[in-house]
């Protein structure tokens, strides 16, 4: 996600666009990505740790974004 | 001096840059972004376009391009780096600028002769120009915004690392109307508009952009 202090100019987009639609009351929309990585095998630890890396290394970039590595269920 | 001038998939002034590197009385060479190799370069430039599509970020995965492990080596040691507009995102996803670049604040395509003002003339990409003197060169960006947090934008502001700013208007919602930066050794330097399309009186706005293509070789002289 965009970092707060930083101006998200497509969630200003889709907040402008909003109220066009008849949805009030919205007060804020800031825009973000999801990755959705799939891992061989347990989830340890230690590749928890290997995706926050890749999430530092190339996926987020740290000084205008902050992230969050979560697990899903398996398949 | 030999300046390389690498192209990126989807680079698109890198054949710009290699003509303005040669008006300025340098010598271009032709880098490829999957070679882990500067030819022996003094200089490297990172032109502008849409390297990697512009994809998760512009600017992000041509950081990991091959060329690129050895342009922040280089440029660590004191290479001479220029980088315009995707180049200048390039260089602040490789942690070699501060700050960041960020969609434009009206969310649309610029593209218009921009009157910017010289604030660091002592790079060696920018010593043919004097302190305060203003240029007007083509501004082309969608990605333009230039941002920072508060204390890095106070210390590049205090150490004098911005190299150019906007006058007339902020095309972009670039923070305090930067328009350029360097790091904080000075050899590093990133810039949104575009000199190397104001090098030569029939083809562009002017000659206003030649300046960061002899300064090279008065740095180097001096």
């Amino acid at each position: 996600m965009p970092k707060p202090e930083i101006l998200d100019p497509q969630g200003k987009a889709v907040q402008g666009a909003l109220p066009r639609l008849g949805f009030t009351g919205v007060t804020d929309v800031r825009q973000g990505k999801r990755f959705e990585i799939e891992i061989d095998g347990e989830v340890t630890d230690a590749v928890i740790a290997e995706v926050e890396k890749m999430a530092e290394t190339l996926l987020s970039n740290p000084v205008i974004e902050n992230y969050t590595v979560s697990v899903e269920g398996q398949q | 001096m030999k300046v390389g001038v690498v192209t990126f998939p989807g680079s698109l002034d890198d054949v710009d840059a290699q003509r303005a590197v040669r008006i300025g009385g340098n010598e271009a060479v032709a880098l490829w972004h999957g070679d882990a190799d500067l030819k022996g370069v003094d200089a490297v430039v990172l032109p502008g376009g849409f390297s990697y599509g512009d994809y998760l970020r512009c600017g992000a995965i041509s950081r990991f391009a091959p060329v690129m492990e050895k342009v922040v080596e280089a440029a660590n040691g004191g290479m001479p780096v220029l980088g315009i507009c995707n180049g200048f995102q390039i260089l602040c996803e490789s942690h070699l600028l501060p700050g960041a670049l960020i969609r434009n604040d009206h969310r649309k395509f610029v593209c218009r002769d921009q009157l910017l003002r010289i604030e660091n003339a002592t790079t060696p990409w920018t010593s043919a120009y004097t302190q305060g003197q203003e240029i007007r060169i083509v501004l082309k960006n969608g990605e333009g915004g230039f941002v920072a947090d508060a204390e890095t934008l106070a210390r590049i502001e205090g150490e004098g690392q911005v190299v150019a700013r906007y006058l007339e208007l902020n095309p972009n919602g670039s923070l305090n109307d930067i328009a350029g930066v360097t790091n904080e050794r000075g050899n590093v330097v990133g810039l949104m508009p575009h000199p190397e399309h104001a090098v030569e009186e029939l083809t562009g706005s002017g000659l206003d952009g030649l300046g960061f293509f002899t300064s090279l070789v008065e740095k180097t002289f001096a």
